[in-house]
């Protein structure tokens, strides 16, 4: 078997770990509850919909849905799935590819394709 | 573990050969397999041109020769090319970036063994006499009416290929990535492994609208689905847009890896650098890329209407584009270059001016108001063999002759290499040559036989003569290789004296480690750099000798893809039989057991320890070659 190489951080080091830490912990908490607030207020505009309380047409609350989804899958690839740290620029690279395929090939067929 | 070699019994070598996980020899099992299918798909190509000999001819029935141009398109795009280029990427790509395996050894064996039962699963309907006759794309009208179980043949066979295709592309992909030897950035990447990148993506992105596709034709025409049938509210062209969504990119995936094979081919023989490699990586990129743009202008004459026509027409033309920068690249690396005339360097010369005729001719028909004129005729028939016998199948033939040393460590006879070379060459385009007069003349597609005195008589007999001078050259290449093997005089680790990359720094064949240690990369064609610099070895090591972590080898992937022949059994008898559903059942089962199995049993693999490593080079060195 390969030696398993330990390492001891300096004191420094070791302030710095836990500094970093912390700042990655307080945004993940920042993060969770904007995205609970935003789940919340997605239900609370389906419901005021549902009462039909005046202003909340489907006209409104369908884009802002459809808008708080997008920033939700945002948010959890971003800062759940750790694609905002180094290292991750390939498979942005490929999930972007995608992305544009998956949107360009429908728009083809809904724009400019007869059948 | 020791690379010496010791005489075993044939059970022994069949069971390692079956449990390997070495990116190397599930090469060569890619390049047997793909061998295999190759004479296959090459006798039926054979019986078609028997068949249309003379006119009027009945050696075959009209639904036998359904049956032939259906298997054999099938089979030599699925079952031929793409594994035998799999096959190079495999032996060659981690050797090239300086990598000891791919990056899941065990999903590449699970790779090669669903293309290769996958293959023999469409092959069988020959035994069952009920054969795939909708022709290789399939049409969903035609292959919903088609009688028997030969499209569900299609349908199953391909689906379980395609999903052996698919992880053998990411698999290549995560090993570019992440297993590059220290200084090996992407622009120092040999164009081999560039190549070898893009078609793995292309394949990510391609291959899942074909598993798409063949789950709604296996579902209409085996579990009552309506998705093609329009009487239903299903729609017939959705078949033809998921198919050229994946079929376009998919020739691409074909001919990029071979824009590869010859990009290694002139800058070895030029004895030069490539010229413009940069430009050379940007316009593979973009083939890519505009790969996935193009997908109508096989549909142009479905009435999708002017404008979409227009369109697909225009970003057609422009793939010409970047595919001209790499002829022009190529062009100018053999320019002044000091060339030797070996024969994977008569292939490549051969490649440029075929493949421009077949690139041209493609341009004609991206023209969509040509293409009306053109569309089902023989002119359709002699364009794409330009493209893939003078682009893909030179290609792969220069390869064989080209990596044959590096794989066997035996090196193929150039005099019988020539030969098959003018052989091949002549006969490829006395074939397919006269076929786009034929187009012209109004001879359709696929059909069957013809009547006398439409002035066609002359054009078929010629194009008849050609087949059989290519079959002449690939016998000949077949007598060399036994020959080769037979003599089996051993060759060093450069047999080609110029080498450029660090395959050609390693042992011929290489240890099953690969590298004893890994290599320091310097620069683009590392190799040549240390050569140039004094280093007869070529290689600058990145580290001193340690333990290697190899993996185990493992039957499991043989299982799991048996399991899924099996459902596939089961699926296509499900209707008619009582039988069908549980053996459907218990073959999936299957699967899903040997997954357990391998999911619930650890399994760390070895380590190779300094002192065999030490003695291995030891050994070589007392050999003393080259």
């Amino acid at each position: 078997m390969a030696e398993v190489e330990m390492y001891k951080r300096t004191p420094i080091e070791q302030d710095l770990f836990v500094r970093r830490s912390k700042e990655t912990m307080r945004g993940q908490v920042m993060m969770f509850s904007l995205m609970i607030f935003m789940t919340l207020v997605s239900f609370t505009f389906v419901v005021a919909y549902q009462q039909g309380v005046e202003g909340f047409t489907k006209y409104l609350v369908i884009p802002v849905l459809f808008l708080f989804a997008a920033v939700q899958v945002g948010l959890q690839l971003y800062y759940f799935m750790h694609m905002k740290d180094k290292g991750h620029g390939i498979p942005q690279m490929f999930m972007f590819t995608g992305v544009v395929f998956a949107f360009l090939i429908p728009l083809t067929f809904v724009t400019i394709v007869w059948w | 573990m020791s690379s010496v070699a010791q005489k075993r019994g044939f059970g022994a070598a069949l069971w390692d050969w079956m449990t390997t996980v070495d990116h190397k020899k599930i090469g060569i099992l890619y390049l047997i397999g793909g061998g295999f299918f190759f004479v296959v798909g090459g006798i039926e190509a054979m019986i078609i041109r028997l068949q249309l000999l003379k006119p009027n001819n009945d050696l075959v029935s009209a639904g036998l020769f359904n049956d032939l141009i259906t298997m054999h398109g099938t089979t030599m795009i699925f079952l031929a090319a793409m594994p035998i280029l799999f096959g190079f990427m495999n032996y060659i790509m981690p050797l090239q970036i300086g990598a000891r395996d791919v990056a899941f050894p065990f999903i590449n064996s699970l790779g090669f063994w669903m293309f290769f039962l996958g293959g023999v699963f469409l092959n069988v309907s020959w035994f069952f006499g009920q054969v795939p006759d909708a022709g290789w794309t399939s049409y969903a009208s035609l292959s919903l009416a088609s009688p028997g179980h030969g499209i569900d043949f299609y349908a199953i066979g391909l689906q379980i290929a395609g999903g052996g295709t698919l992880m053998g592309g990411i698999n290549f992909l995560v090993t570019i990535i992440n297993m590059r030897a220290p200084g090996m950035t992407y622009m120092r990447m040999p164009l081999f492994t560039w190549t070898t990148f893009v078609a793995s993506a292309m394949i990510l992105f391609a291959f899942p609208p074909l598993t798409v596709g063949l789950f709604f034709l296996t579902f209409d025409r085996m579990f009552d689905a309506n998705f093609f049938d329009h009487q239903m509210g299903g729609n017939t062209i959705i078949w033809e847009h998921i198919f050229w969504i994946f079929g376009h990119p998919e020739v691409y995936i074909l001919i990029l890896p071979a824009f590869g094979i010859f990009s290694e081919i002139f800058s070895i023989f030029s004895r030069k650098r490539l010229f413009g490699y940069p430009a050379m990586v940007f316009a593979t990129v973009l083939i890519g890329f505009l790969g996935f743009m193009v997908w109508a202008h096989h549909m142009f004459t479905v009435g999708l209407g002017p404008t979409a026509n227009a369109i697909f027409a225009v970003a057609t033309m422009a793939i010409a584009v970047p595919t001209g920068v790499k002829i022009f690249n190529w062009l100018l690396t053999i320019w002044g270059g000091s060339i030797v005339m070996t024969t994977p360097m008569l292939y490549a010369l051969g490649f440029i001016p075929s493949f421009v005729m077949g690139g041209v001719t493609g341009v004609m028909q991206g023209a969509a108001p040509l293409d009306y004129q053109l569309h089902d005729s023989y002119f359709i028939v002699a364009h794409f063999h330009y493209v893939i016998v003078g682009g893909v199948v030179l290609a792969i033939l220069a390869g064989v002759h080209l990596y044959w040393p590096k794989m066997f460590g035996t090196m193929l006879s150039e005099t019988l290499g020539k030969i098959t070379f003018v052989f091949f060459f002549v006969g490829f385009h006395c074939t397919f040559l006269i076929q786009h007069w034929l187009g012209f003349w109004g001879m359709p597609r696929r059909v069957w036989t013809y009547m006398d005195g439409q002035g066609w008589n002359t054009a078929n007999l010629i194009s008849s003569i050609g087949a059989l001078l290519m079959a002449i050259g690939v016998i000949v290449m077949v007598i060399n290789i036994i020959m080769t093997t037979v003599k089996n005089v051993r060759v060093g680790n450069d047999p080609w004296g110029d080498g450029r990359t660090l395959e050609w720094a390693i042992p011929s064949p290489p240890p099953f480690y690969n590298f004893t240690q890994t290599p320091l990369v310097r620069g683009l064609d590392t190799v040549w750099i240390e050569k140039q610099e004094g280093n007869a070895t070529g290689l600058t090591f990145a580290e001193p000798i340690t333990d290697i972590h190899m993996p185990h080898g493992s039957i499991i992937p043989f299982f799991m893809t048996v399991g899924l022949f099996i459902a596939g059994f089961g699926a296509m008898y499900h209707q008619e039989t009582s039988w069908g559903l549980p053996l459907l059942i218990f073959g999936l089962a299957w699967t899903f057991v040997s997954m357990a199995m391998r999911s619930l049993k650890d399994d760390l693999g070895y380590h190779v320890t300094k002192e065999e490593i030490q003695a291995d080079i030891n050994n070589a060195s007392k050999g003393g070659q080259n």
